[in-house]
């Protein structure tokens, strides 16, 4: 069994709560959601919190999937396993549960959240590619109120987010644009491992069945999740095509900057980042055209 | 009598399930004892460092801490080398230097486990750097730091040679032969990763001078022996029990130092000490396997008559030489490389080195290196069908040793017992229906882009186990021996206990089932003991599936000296002639009868209420109904098997997945059909890890990057398909009921099976070879035609 280091625990009642006990504790403090990343990390040392506040208790208040008309709101503590049985996101946002089939194993989707997932900002996590194809926000309260942060400024760096000391993730939107849909794709080496690679896309048609706007998020090819803006400037205003999705996954494995380690060599990552690239922009367009009805075929 | 029916009460469910699927199993860990404390390890963070100073004071001072040790302390006693199963020696703390990491630096007592870790955080050790020896080919340079300074006169890394065969005579063969293939071989570092780790609880006595231990090992008598001869308590004054074991897999052969901390630590304070190590130690400290470089060369005709195969091995000790085989088998059981053919010459030479890696070297199912030798052969055979462009089963087929040339005496001199390799073959054939996939396969390979690259992959394997013959095979001076004790009680219910010790393999049920078969009993009616030294027979353990092949001959021919005795008071019951009694167990009730007078007789029950009752017994016929036995196997059992392999790889993405698996496994006569059936899917479930994910890694610092379940990948019910299994048997004739061990057949003949399916797959590529473990990344270089080995 390993063993954490000794450590003081409280439960939060409130976001309030939470973010007084974060303050009045200092900067040794740490919330702990699901824990499936924590734990492990305390487990071999890797991280030595000296408190630990547990937001478990804010399922009630901050567990929530509401798909309105132009934007969708998710709780931070929304679990996994929620956001993978949810039929009205999946309806709009397919992309939660193809990525959601593929995060861990239902023990760890029983538990873990999309708040913790974010805020954990593994490189290779991949409810952040998510986020960042869909063109997500993320809502952070503090003592001082409420501020609103895109996923681009979202992530500082590997394991560093917007979220500061006394601060709690509480929300993230996604906005719904017409003519969408998405798609997510990842190569492991095993059910359950983090990503080799993974590819969020998000992709919106106009009206004649051209590219509108498309995104890709990437995970496990950088020092945190990859936004590709040149994707989508490539893609914006272009027919979809095989040519499209070829152009997009050469942007792509130029774009990226894997380094090679036990799950891969660097150029196969880059190899995956543009495979993926392509099949997630096409599973995203696909889907989309099914949604747009035969006018757009 | 041999049987080719599997035995009564075949595919009885286990015995041992009952508490087993209660969570009711009692494991090392779970003992919970009187004042009981417990024990952490602190651990060398690097490779190979000397060690300068070693700082306790402030975990002395830690109120809970009860104490703390280090090498030097041991040193004082003698006790900071420990003897291992391979004659090496191995540090039990380090004193003067750190040979890898997760070395045993120094351990804490505490009055409980929190605070025994904690107390770890306030030991300071200081360490002077020293370059690390990593790669396996640089150990032997001249410039390579010297690993083993603390053996006397030593000047390199070298650990020993070994060879085996006829060296001028494949030298003959390769001289005159049309085709030769070459190829280096990697089977890397792997882990067992049971999923109990190791532990111990020491209860050391000071009243009686006597020591209780314990621990989870596969191997309770072998392990009393050494702590006797190590320690110098009274082998008598020694108890060592193993209880329920989570999977062992050869990881508890070795006597590991954690166990004589433990004991250690009960002396000191007095108390009994508990030890069990976490998931990191046990993948970074504890018995690895494999870790062969093999360069592998085959040679044959034209026609495809292979003649010969040679090898030689570099082979990668780590630190110590802890590697559990008979002792003059440093090499295992490689000799076997031969395969299952017959060859006019063989040839294998082996050096092997000292690195800065955790010490071990056989554990992982693997027969003693069988699943090396296996896996160099059953892929030379694969590139000498692609070389010669010939089905690699017919190929197979052509140069398989013939039934009729049973007992077979390969080049290497070991003598197979029986076999029938066509007929295992055939029906694996027939299983798979193997015609329609080569079809399936030329008509996806026409298709062209896009179609899924599909792979079939054929390996057939022979092992040899049940070691062994007392003539050849010994451990430290010890034979390999099995013993077995048989008792039957007045009302007709038994006890049987054994030396060998089952770590999920059924002992409770299969023992029991060979004693009520021998016996006419219900399975339910005998106990099976075992994995205390004080309540058992000696014997030398559970791996290289020997329990059958030994102990379980031992508890036939024990219950067979039973029956003979109650043959005897049967006799004097009826007044007839031993002669003229006929045994019968129809109706599963074991009964002697008057010759051609059935019903006339008595039960097997009656006769043991006779032996332990009032009335008389026949002259020279003692009370009681008991037998003792210690087998000495005559020679090793040769189980073997056909496997075929189908994978489709994604073309885009290098992704392999298993679509089928077909396993014919012949290990003779089988007890409990249902129980083999679960070994095997066991092992094939290792193989396809090996083949795919598992892999102990390190990088130029010596660091292991396989410290957790995380990094080092055990495959699941995901990476696996319906295993499709095919029987044939082929009684091994010096086993008293023709039974041949079957618990490592699927790890050994596995991995080479899901190896030639990829390569296979790969074929339109170009691809000749690529080394386990098959990654998407390894599977993709392959596919640029740049695949590197694994180091």
């Amino acid at each position: 069994m390993q063993v954490p280091a000794p450590v003081e625990y409280a439960r939060a009642i409130s976001v309030e709560h939470a973010i007084g006990l974060l303050g009045r504790l200092g900067e040794e403090a740490r919330l702990i959601a699901g824990g499936h990343s924590l734990l492990p990390m305390m487990k071999l040392r890797l991280a030595n919190p000296e408190y630990l506040v547990d937001i478990n208790d804010l399922h009630a208040e901050l567990g929530y999937i509401e798909v309105g008309p132009t934007e969708v709101r998710l709780g931070a503590m929304t679990r996994h396993r929620e956001l993978l049985e949810s039929d009205p996101l999946a309806a709009v946002c397919p992309i939660f549960r193809d990525a959601e089939r593929v995060i861990a194993d239902p023990p760890v989707r029983n538990r873990g959240t999309l708040g913790g997932a974010l805020c954990q900002a593994d490189p290779s996590e991949d409810l952040s590619s998510v986020c960042t194809a869909l063109d997500a926000s993320c809502v952070i309260q503090g003592a001082d109120g409420v501020r609103v942060v895109p996923m681009d400024d979202f992530h500082r760096g590997p394991y560093e987010t917007a979220v500061g000391h006394a601060e709690i993730l509480t929300e993230v939107r996604i906005p719904i644009r017409p003519g969408g849909s998405s798609a997510y794709a990842k190569v492991d080496r095993r059910a359950g491992d983090w990503a080799v690679v993974a590819a969020g896309a998000a992709l919106w048609l106009d009206e004649h069945a051209t590219i509108a706007d498309a995104r890709v998020g990437l995970a496990a090819v950088g020092p945190h999740t990859t936004h590709l803006p040149e994707v989508s400037r490539a893609l914006r205003g272009r027919e979809p095509s095989e040519a499209a999705w070829e152009l997009a996954g050469g942007i792509a494995a130029s774009a990226c900057r894997p380094v090679t380690d036990s799950r891969g060599s660097a150029d196969y990552k880059r190899h995956l980042a543009g495979e993926l690239t392509r099949r997630t922009l096409r599973t995203a367009w696909e889907r989309a055209r099914e949604r747009g009805g035969a006018s757009w075929r | 009598m041999t049987t080719t029916t599997p035995m009564g009460h075949g595919r009885m469910l286990r015995k041992e399930d009952r508490r087993f699927v209660r969570g009711r199993g009692r494991y090392v860990d779970d003992l919970q004892l009187p004042g009981m404390l417990h024990l952490a390890v602190l651990r060398s963070p690097v490779a190979h460092a000397r060690i300068v100073s070693i700082d306790t004071l402030a975990a002395e001072a830690h109120p809970k801490v009860k104490a703390v040790v280090t090498g030097a302390m041991l040193a004082e006693r003698g006790l900071a080398w420990m003897p291992t199963l391979s004659g090496d020696r191995q540090a039990v703390l380090a004193t003067d230097k750190v040979r890898f990491q997760g070395q045993e630096v120094a351990f804490v007592v505490a009055e409980d486990r929190y605070s025994a870790r904690d107390a770890l955080e306030l030991i300071d050790v200081e360490y002077d750097l020293l370059e690390p020896v990593v790669d396996v080919r640089r150990a032997l340079d001249p410039d390579a730091a010297l690993i083993r300074d603390d053996v006397p006169g030593k000047t390199d890394n070298h650990c020993f040679d070994w060879e085996t065969g006829d060296a001028a005579a494949a030298e003959a063969v390769f001289a005159r032969a049309e085709v030769v293939v070459r190829q280096e071989l990697v089977f890397p570092r792997v882990h067992p990763a049971p999923m109990e780790t190791c532990g111990a609880v020491a209860d050391y006595d000071r009243i009686e001078e006597k020591l209780t231990l314990w621990s989870t090992t596969q191997a309770p008598h072998a392990h009393r022996t050494l702590l006797s001869m190590f320690a110098g308590i009274p082998e008598h004054r020694i108890r060592v029990v193993s209880p329920d074991i989570g999977g062992g897999f050869g990881n508890k052969v070795p006597v590991y130092p954690g166990y004589v901390h433990a004991i250690v630590g009960s002396i000191m304070t007095g108390r009994p000490v508990k030890w069990t190590e976490d998931r990191t130690e046990n993948l970074v400290a504890s018995g690895f396997a494999r870790d062969y470089v093999m360069q592998g060369e085959i040679a044959a005709t034209r026609e495809g008559r292979i003649l010969a195969v040679r090898s030689h091995v570099l082979a990668d000790h780590g630190a110590f030489n802890g590697t559990a085989a008979p002792r003059k088998f440093p090499g295992g059981f490689f000799g076997v490389f031969t395969g299952s053919y017959d060859i006019e010459a063989a040839y294998c030479s082996m050096t092997a080195v000292h690195t800065n890696k955790a010490p071990g070297g056989v554990a992982y199912a693997c027969s003693f290196r069988i699943a090396e030798a296996v896996y160099l052969v059953e892929r030379l055979v694969d590139m000498l069908a692609a070389e010669l462009d010939r089905d690699p089963v017919s190929l197979r087929m052509q140069n398989f040793i013939r039934p009729d040339q049973f007992p077979y005496t390969s080049r290497t001199g070991w003598v197979y017992d029986s076999g029938d390799y066509p007929r295992a073959m055939e029906l694996a054939l027939q299983i798979a229906g193997y015609d329609e996939l080569r079809a399936e396969q030329a008509e996806r390979r026409a298709r062209g882009a896009g179609e899924p690259l599909m792979g079939i992959g054929v390996s057939f394997f022979t092992e040899a186990v049940g070691a062994g013959p007392r003539k050849d095979m010994d451990m430290l001076g010890l034979g390999m021996a099995d013993g077995c004790e048989l008792r039957v009680h007045p009302t007709g219910s038994a006890v049987v206990r054994i030396s060998v010790q089952t770590q999920g393999q059924g002992h409770e049920t299969t023992f029991a089932q060979l004693i009520a078969e021998e016996l006419g009993l219900h399975p339910d009616d005998v106990d099976v003991v075992h994995g205390d030294t004080d309540s058992t027979p000696y014997g030398l353990g559970t791996y290289g599936s020997r329990s059958t092949p030994v102990s379980g001959a031992a508890a036939v021919l024990a219950a067979r000296r039973v029956r003979d005795k109650a043959q005897l008071i049967a006799a004097g019951m009826l007044e007839v002639a031993p002669d003229d009694l006929e045994w019968s167990t129809a109706q599963g009730g074991g009964r002697f009868d008057v010759r051609g007078v059935p019903g006339s007789g008595v039960t097997i029950q009656e006769v043991a209420m006779r032996a332990h009752g009032a009335g008389d017994l026949p002259d020279g016929v003692e009370g009681g109904l008991d037998a003792q036995i210690s087998y000495n196997p005559d020679n090793l059992t040769y189980p073997f098997g056909a496997y075929i392999c189908v994978v489709d790889i994604d073309p885009g993405t290098a992704v392999v997945t298993v679509r089928r698996f077909i396993a014919v496994d012949d290990c003779g006569t089988r007890i409990n059909e249902m129980i083999v059936e679960g070994q095997i899917h066991g092992g094939l479930t290792d193989g396809i890890g090996m083949a795919l994910m598992e892999f102990i890694g390190f990088d130029e610092h010596g660091n292991c990057l396989g410290g957790s379940l995380m990094d080092y990948l055990i495959p699941t019910a995901l990476e696996v398909p319906d295993w499709e299994t095919g029987t044939t048997v082929t009684p091994a004739p010096d086993h008293p009921i023709g039974a041949k061990g079957v618990g490592e057949s699927a790890t050994v003949g596995s991995p080479p099976a899901v190896v030639n399916a990829v390569i296979d797959a790969l074929a339109p590529y170009g691809v000749r070879h690529a080394d386990m473990p098959l990654t998407p990344s390894r599977v993709w270089e392959a596919m640029q035609g740049r695949a590197a080995p694994p180091f």
